[in-house]
């Protein structure tokens, strides 16, 4: 039982990432209609800054700021230089310069960085917690406590202020929003430095939690955080939380208790394709809401 | 020379699953990006039934179609139901999917994929260089007079109506279901057939050789040619496989330039080096080829 519960407890873990980095998709999908394949390169940004800042200062927070920095700004850039020339064009047009631009950032960081796995050997001020019987790792708590406390001041943000209100109000009209008075070009690029600044987080968690930090480690988020945003309805953030959370727990139970013969990371693409046949418009998708 | 032969007969390949992969994205307007699986869907088909039914390569080869036609038809059912960015996810998983199940069931050959498969014979020899390209060469001028039929056929006509606006053509009495599947039965079909002679050139398979960096590279021929456009993914598929040869002093960087030159042609040149608005394709095309 105890067994059952850890596992539950690491599957919760991992759909918390999960819903980190999928959030920023489901954020930049909102204002743009892109899919941001991109945006796992710059969730490995985020582990590759934290790390050697963390090294060069030994300071988590100060690791922690400088990847959100340097992750909002190449966030924007990539806006700026590449999805925004591109939105007059068919949706593939902008598909396959995220594609081209995720594929390119992984050799940047192979060239950069070295093909090689990189120890996050972080000192953590939390040692492991009991609960009973039942041991949480200090690694895991911290995902715990920071992607709480993320989503908290991600909620307060979009749902308890007026910049929330305009980013929500340019997602779901952006020309009613900019008749409106609200300037949709800033809009949309701070959105893009908060996705950015929380894949940089959701990348120096997973950095820690599994000691390592190496140049494709991208790959796999960013193709299952996709499935993530359809599943949960294209846009909406209640619904790529969930789609995360449920994901994260299902694949560690699924693993740990069943014998399936497929690969973990297949199982995130059968739940979409058999979401998609019941619910064209996923979990949370409004019908026929473009 | 034999080397520049092997470069051709990789490069004549790639250049009929492009084609394939044409004809559902530039014809039909229908985003895929699991063209990969198809191919590797063929190469399988094509391997298993040489190595275990005993067939040759040409006896399979009805079948190879027959096969790759029927699971593209299955799987272009999504189609009909999703919109652009859905089905360009569902394609994309569908192209993990397919190559999870390569690797997994021990049937495919699981992890170690399926070797010793038979070279393809003519007339009872075995062709291999120059005159294995000419079968490459015979199956991508084929592929070409089908992708001309279709532009020039109602077939083709109604996939270009559906692609410019749905909606409209479905209520001039366009059926946008049979053309839509249509297209993803020939370019399946296509796929399967380079896929076929990929297996018998390489005469090694596994799974990984289908994965989705594959499908992103057919893609970027595609889009680097000039998508919908006759010549384009040939073109395509001659310059990308050519790039790696001549950059060969530049190995450690190869897939960087590729990624941007991708990156650049789509950022400033959406339409490809032969698309519409190009410079090219202005000086070389005297009469509009369609649409």
């Amino acid at each position: 039982m105890n067994m059952f519960i850890e596992q539950l407890l690491n599957g919760v873990a991992v759909g918390a990432i999960y819903a980190l980095i999928t959030l920023g998709l489901a954020l930049v999908y909102g204002v743009l209609r892109i899919l941001h394949v991109a945006h796992a390169a710059i969730y490995t940004a985020g582990a590759y800054v934290g790390l050697f800042v963390y090294r060069a200062t030994g300071s988590i927070p100060l690791a922690t700021l400088a990847a959100m920095a340097v992750c909002g700004v190449l966030g924007i850039l990539i806006e700026r230089a590449v999805y925004s020339p591109l939105l007059k064009y068919p949706p593939y047009v902008p598909l396959i310069s995220s594609i081209a631009m995720f594929l390119g950032f992984q050799e940047l960081f192979r060239l950069l960085a070295g093909p090689y796995i990189i120890a996050f050997n972080a000192r953590l001020p939390l040692s492991d917690a009991f609960i009973g019987h039942v041991r949480i790792s200090a690694p895991i708590l911290i995902i715990y406590v920071t992607s709480t406390l993320v989503l908290i001041a991600l909620w307060l943000l979009l749902y308890r202020t007026e910049i929330g209100l305009a980013i929500r109000a340019t997602s779901q009209d952006r020309a009613i929003a900019s008749t409106m008075g609200m300037d949709a070009r800033s809009l949309i690029s701070l959105t893009f430095f908060i996705g950015s600044a929380v894949a940089a987080i959701a990348g120096i968690l997973v950095g820690m939690h599994y000691n390592q930090v190496y140049p494709t480690m991208g790959t796999v988020p960013a193709y299952k955080s996709l499935a993530l945003i359809v599943v949960g309805g294209l846009g909406s953030l209640p619904g790529a939380v969930f789609a995360s959370l449920l994901l994260g727990v299902l694949e560690t139970l699924l693993i740990g208790y069943a014998n399936v013969p497929l690969p973990r990371d297949s199982l995130a693409f059968i739940a979409m394709i058999a979401v998609l046949l019941w619910r064209p418009q996923g979990l949370f998708g409004r019908k026929g809401g473009r | 020379m034999n080397y520049l032969v092997t470069v051709a007969i990789f490069i004549g390949i790639q250049a009929i699953a492009a084609n394939g992969l044409n004809v559902i994205v530039g014809y039909a307007g229908q985003i895929s990006l699991g063209h990969a699986a198809f191919f590797g869907i063929g190469a399988y088909a094509s391997a298993l039934l040489t190595t275990k039914a005993g067939m040759t390569f040409w006896q399979a080869l009805p079948f190879v179609l027959l096969i790759t036609g029927s699971i593209g038809l299955l799987l272009g059912m999504p189609s009909l139901r999703l919109r652009e960015d859905f089905l360009a996810v569902t394609t994309i998983g569908i192209n993990f999917i397919v190559e999870s199940i390569f690797q997994y069931i021990p049937f495919f050959g699981g992890a170690l994929g399926i070797s010793n498969i038979p070279s393809i014979r003519l007339f009872g020899t075995r062709l291999r260089g120059w005159p294995f390209l000419g079968v490459v060469a015979f199956f991508l001028l084929l592929s070409l007079l089908a992708n001309r039929k279709f532009t020039k056929s109602c077939a083709g006509l109604a996939c270009f109506a559906i692609r410019e606006e749905e909606t409209a053509a479905a209520s001039m009495g366009v059926s946008p279901v049979r053309f839509k599947l249509l297209a993803f039965v020939i370019g399946t079909a296509m796929a399967g057939i380079a896929g076929a002679l990929y297996a018998h050139t390489m005469r090694f398979i596994a799974a990984t050789d289908f994965g989705f960096p594959h499908s992103v590279n057919f893609m970027s021929m595609v889009v680097l040619g000039g998508i919908g456009t006759l010549w384009g993914p040939t073109l395509g598929a001659i310059i990308l496989g050519l790039l790696p040869e001549i950059f060969r002093p530049l190995i450690q960087y190869r897939m960087l330039i590729n990624a941007l030159i991708l990156l650049l042609m789509i950022r400033f040149q959406p339409g490809g080096i032969l698309g519409g608005s190009s410079v090219l394709a202005r000086l070389f095309r005297r009469r509009p080829s369609h649409g």
